[in-house]
């Protein structure tokens, strides 16, 4: 995979993830790009677009677009169920996800995302796994957090 | 703000988060948002040292403003300080910040691996993966210099976590992506391909893609992968879906894990190893038969899931291209896709069936699927879906269907999107030429395209045409007659008026016979549109119009007045002032010798790879345009250099046939001057374009129909040498499969015999009767070279005697049942040396039609050979003892196959020589040494093939105690390599 991008349908980018070394223009230009294509698009139409010498797969959910850009050998059907898989992932972890968790809380969503996907490929596919690293990292944080916090937050915003 | 906070969160962060979405308009988001930054430097500036939270929060805070767009230009040092915390959300939100807004800031990298290495090397596993994320994430060549080392260690390191080893694997795979160099295979590597035993089905998962990239790299390093693939897929498919537990994807045992052992195995041709081979077929059968099952859940992600195990195994199936019953059942489980009523799935099965078209295994059996093709072609809501069924009508093309394909694509082009009609013309000028079996048939097409399309018909296309009909006298008639009466419509595309020009002037002539169409009457035709047409296309008209004061001296004085007048004459462009003044000036000077001289016919054109072909390659080529290229649009105009211009001048300068100029290229497109005297004949016109077409369409189903069959045998099938170059090396395999029959041999030899069994397979479950096969042998061999005899239960039957070879055929059987195998037995005695192979020729009736066909059968000389060892003093010696010219042999030739030592010593042993180790001095070269036996005599012979890696070339010499062989074996060997 090349990269994900999780857009609305205003076309607000709301997560981005780039597996390929690119500079920030060109990642902004991508993303312009891909993003008015899939919303250009209507409902029934096919999930895979082809652009450039890339592949575009992509899936709604509610007001979100999930979006992949695979090189051309990947398997587009696959690559659909990365995304739903991720899906699932994230609404587990929130609790039937919507938009705002991901606003809110984006670094949750960019952790979930690597503890399932590096490099650009599946790292851990099964569901409990992927979701027991976060919540073990969730205990550490809590741990951490827990003594310091309500001394930390009075006059330091 | 009040001073509440949860324990996993960051309130501040949301409260600001909170203002940006309140923000009504861009100025506002960008008020606040430099309020926020203006605190935000304060506070890392200011005196008091901030805390690990505070420090987490602001720098979680810049790392929100970047996402949202706006550039950030500070906190890195602070993120770099969170990496070096104990506490581990502190670290998280450094290696955050870290992965997504890293910059090759020399200072900071060094303190970021600094952090990284100590992460490593904690050996707490969630550290450790933060770490290894970061690298990964990053990717960039510094860390790659600073951990390609490490991280195989930690990889194959026994005590390493399992969710270690995931992530170590994947990094590393992003890190050999980066830097190739730096990753050094090593011993690390055999443990690698082991993990595709892991027991941890997460290990398996992410190791694999590593385990594919180097793969691919270094094939024959991690070849042990095969078979340890083939026996995870085996015990994943044959596992009940319940049996892997959480990696089972509704209902689908591990799905991501199956496509990826799938696609590892597309790294290599299929496995030598029968039982591995045999079970990985039982798998790729299993997951075909899974596909008819009902499905086990409603669920789209069900069927996603185990369709994408199916097309993996499809595109399995086609990578080896060698068992047609799985082709065949491939193709019919995608022709149910193509019905289906998921989009996904009928995009999917169009794709796909567009490289099993390419096979010739499955080439027929997708051509069934026509109607269904053109029918989405026609009704598709989705313009992508359409774009891959106008794909795969042009895959599927060949001789049989072309016209139909050829006026659907046409039809379809009348309302086809914008985005793909460039695309589409391109493709039916393709089709129409590389198929045209007359060539009216061809000019129709091509000026229908124009009509429809002209806009998209690109210089190419209408170059082409017009090199075609300029090369092909039986056209050009028809051709004069088709343009001009195109050019009668009221509104006609501009390039139809620059091919009508063109034709007109080179062979209006041919109509003029017409009073319709007389002289005048083409003259007034083509000027009516000058006036309408852009600079380049007058320029071609002007051309036009003194050529035709060549052809029709009758017009000369209607041309001139037109040349004369001021719009001509004074026109502010120069090109179209000086053509005008030259064409007036070159009409009243010149005698009509030397007019014809100057504006003589123009010449046929040397014949090169159709331009149209190269410009779709290059549109679809791979890596066309690739994410890293943002440059758009390449201009295709600049290619051929001031193309438009062109077309025309070298109407002139090639009849001028004295120096070539650059532009006399424009219709012969790029390469190299057209070469005037030594033009091609006509017949020879687009024998490059038809070569494509291959055995699809020359082999002797579709080119022998049973009404045209003689009885007589067929001569040899075009391919049959290349047949034969196949087993100059080996002794076994397939010789020849069609749609019907398969022969396979297996053959021995020994001195100056051999032994050859050939296997006829009926691959249809129709029987075939009247099964014959008749050995003989061609021209040379008749006269003096080779014995074949033939004979049936021990009793001779047919003796074929030659001089050179003696060919003992035992008869088959003349009924082989459907399915059925039957088996032919062939001695053979080698008499003297030869050249030519004997022919096999094979009849038999398949449901009333007559098939014949002819191959070589795979004798060659070499296959006498006996190895003879030598020291390396005996072998120059002998070298030097036959240094007649004519003893020695040589070719120097570039490699065809990839320059592998392994390979090559395969090979020259395959070619039946003793392979000499330590006689040359030097290593890289191969020496070898050897006897050929025939009853007549022994010929020695000696070998030399010396490789030039850099150059990609062989020089190879031989020297033999007879002419004939040294020449006769370099020939051979020639093509092996």
């Amino acid at each position: 995979m090349q990269f994900m991008l999780l857009f609305s349908r205003q076309g607000k980018l709301r997560l981005q993830k780039w597996y390929v070394p690119l500079s920030d223009t060109q990642k902004k230009k991508i993303s312009r790009e891909v993003i008015q294509m899939v919303l250009a698009r209507k409902p029934k139409m096919c999930s895979f677009l082809e652009w450039r010498d890339l592949k575009i797969v992509y899936k709604r959910y509610a007001s979100l677009y999930f979006c992949c850009a695979v090189e051309d050998q990947e398997n587009e059907l696959i690559t659909l169920e990365i995304i739903h898989r991720y899906v699932e992932l994230l609404d587990k972890y929130f609790g039937s996800v919507c938009e705002l968790d991901i606003i809110f809380n984006f670094e949750k969503a960019y952790y979930i995302l690597d503890e399932f996907i590096l490099g650009g490929e599946a790292q851990e596919t099964s569901k409990k796994n992927v979701l027991k690293a976060i919540e073990q990292a969730d205990m550490l944080q809590e741990e951490a957090e827990t003594p310091r916090s309500v001394l930390e937050e009075i006059g330091l915003t | 703000m009040p001073a509440v906070s949860k324990g996993d969160g960051m309130r501040g962060l949301a409260v600001f988060i909170s203002d940006i979405r309140n923000c009504k308009s861009k100025e506002a988001e960008i008020k606040r948002i430099n309020k926020e930054l203006a605190n935000i430097r304060s506070k890392f500036k200011g005196d008091k040292a901030l805390d690990g939270y505070s420090k987490k929060k602001y720098v979680c805070k810049l790392l929100f403003i970047f996402l949202l767009g706006h550039d950030i230009d500070f906190g890195h040092m602070e993120a770099v300080n969170l990496l070096s915390s104990n506490k581990y959300t502190e670290k998280q939100i450094g290696y955050l910040f870290i992965s997504v807004l890293v910059n090759s800031n020399s200072e900071l990298i060094r303190l970021i691996n600094n952090a990284i290495k100590n992460d490593l090397s904690s050996r707490n596993p969630t550290f450790m993966c933060l770490a290894l994320h970061c690298i990964a994430n990053v990717g960039s060549r510094e860390m790659a210099e600073a951990f390609a080392g490490e991280i195989p260690r930690i990889l194959v390191a026994g005590d390493t976590m399992d969710s270690v080893k995931q992530s170590a694997a994947l990094c590393l795979l992003r890190l050999y992506k980066t830097s190739p160099d730096l990753v050094l295979m090593g011993e690390w590597t055999s443990r690698v391909v082991h993990l595709l035993n892991d027991q941890h089905m997460g290990v398996v998962t992410a190791a694999i893609s590593l385990i594919t990239c180097l793969s691919q790299k270094n094939p024959d390093e991690f070849k042990t992968c095969v078979s340890l693939a083939v026996s995870r897929l085996s015990r994943i498919v044959s596992s009940a879906s319940t049996d892997l537990q959480d990696y089972t994807y509704y209902f689908v045992p591990a799905p991501w894990l199956s496509c990826k052992l799938l696609r590892l195995l597309q790294c290599y041709p299929p496995p030598e190893d029968g039982a591995v081979k045999g079970r990985l077929v039982e798998c790729l059968e299993t997951i075909l038969n899974k596909a008819q099952e009902p499905p086990k859940s409603k669920k789209v992600q069900h069927s996603n899931a185990k369709n994408a195990i199916l097309f993996e195994a499809i595109s399995l199936i086609i990578h080896y291209d060698s068992e047609p019953n799985l082709l065949v059942r491939a193709c019919n489980q995608l022709g149910q896709f193509l019905q289906h009523r998921e989009t996904n799935l009928r995009y999917l099965a169009l794709e796909s069936m567009c490289t099993l078209a390419s096979s010739e295994f499955s080439h027929e059996a997708v051509k069934t699927h026509i109607e269904t093709v053109i029918n989405a072609l026609k009704t598709e809501r989705d313009v992508s879906v359409r774009q891959r069924a106008a794909d795969l009508l042009y895959a599927m093309c060949d001789r049989s269907n072309a016209k139909q394909i050829v006026a659907e694509m046409l039809s379809y082009l009348e309302t086809a999107d914008y985005s793909i009609r460039e695309e589409m013309v391109l493709k039916v000028a393709i089709l129409a030429e590389k198929y045209a079996v007359d060539y009216s048939w061809y000019v129709d097409t091509i000026l229908n395209l124009i009509r429809i399309a002209g806009d998209y018909v690109s210089e190419e296309v209408w170059y082409r045409v017009i090199q075609i009909v300029i090369n092909r006298d039986d056209v050009q008639g028809y051709a004069a007659k088709t343009v001009f009466e195109a050019l009668q419509a009221p509104a006609c595309h501009e390039n139809m008026v620059k091919v009508g020009g063109y034709i007109l002037g080179e062979f209006g002539n041919l109509i003029a016979g017409d009073p319709r169409s007389s002289p005048l009457v083409q003259f007034n035709l083509l000027h009516s549109k000058f006036h309408l047409c852009s600079v380049p296309t007058r320029a071609l008209l002007l051309s036009a119009y003194i050529k035709f004061i060549n052809l029709f001296p009758e017009t000369k004085s209607t041309i001139q007045e037109v040349l004369r007048s001021d719009s001509q004459i004074r026109n502010s462009d120069v090109e179209l002032q000086q053509r005008a003044v030259e064409y007036l000036k070159l009409s009243s000077i010149a005698s009509t010798d030397v007019l014809a001289t100057v504006l003589e016919e123009m010449p046929p054109f040397p014949e090169r790879e159709s331009s149209i072909l190269a410009k779709l390659k290059k549109k679809k080529g791979p890596g066309a345009v690739s994410v890293n290229e943002l440059e758009e649009g390449k201009r295709e105009g600049e290619l051929n250099g001031g193309g438009e211009r062109g077309g025309d001048n070298s109407a002139i300068a090639a009849s001028n046939a004295s120096t070539p100029s650059p532009s006399a290229d424009l219709l012969g497109l790029r390469t190299g001057p057209p070469v005037t005297a030594a033009a091609p004949s006509a017949g020879s016109l687009l024998v490059d374009v038809f070569s494509e077409a291959g055995v699809n369409d020359d082999g002797f189903l579709s080119s022998a129909p049973p009404s045209v069959v003689s009885e007589d045998p067929a001569p040899p099938l075009p391919e049959s040498n290349e047949l034969l170059n196949k087993f100059v090396c080996k002794n076994n395999g397939v010789l020849f499969e069609n749609q019907l029959l398969q022969i396979g041999i297996k053959s021995e030899y020994r001195q100056n015999l051999g032994r050859m069994y050939l296997f006829y397979g009926n691959k249809t479950s129709v029987q075939f009767v009247t099964f014959t096969t008749t050995v003989t042998c061609p021209g040379e061999l008749q006269s003096h070279i080779l014995h074949i005899y033939t004979c049936k239960h021990m009793f001779i039957l047919a003796y074929t005697c030659c001089d050179k070879l003696n060919v003992q055929t035992k008869p088959v059987e003349p009924l082989i049942e459907g399915g059925a195998q039957v088996q032919q037995v062939i001695n053979i005695e080698c008499l003297s040396d030869f050249c030519d192979a004997p022919l096999l020729n094979i009849k038999f009736r398949y449901g009333g039609a007559l098939q014949n066909l002819t191959l070589k059968l795979p004798v060659t000389i070499n296959k006498f050979f006996q190895p003879t060892e030598m020291a390396s003093h005996d072998f120059f010696q002998r070298w030097k003892q036959l240094s007649q010219p004519q003893q020695e042999a040589q070719k120097i030739f570039k490699a065809n196959h990839a320059m592998d030592t392994e390979v090559l010593k395969a090979k020259l042993l395959g070619l039946g020589m003793a392979l000499l180790e330590n006689v040359d001095p030097n290593p890289e070269n191969f020496v070898c040494a050897g006897v050929i036996q025939t009853k007549a005599q022994q010929v020695g012979s000696l070998l030399r093939l010396e490789p030039n890696a850099q150059a990609q070339m062989y020089r190879l010499t031989l020297r033999s105690s007879k002419d004939t062989v040294s020449k006769r074996l370099c020939e051979l060997l020639a093509e092996q390599f």
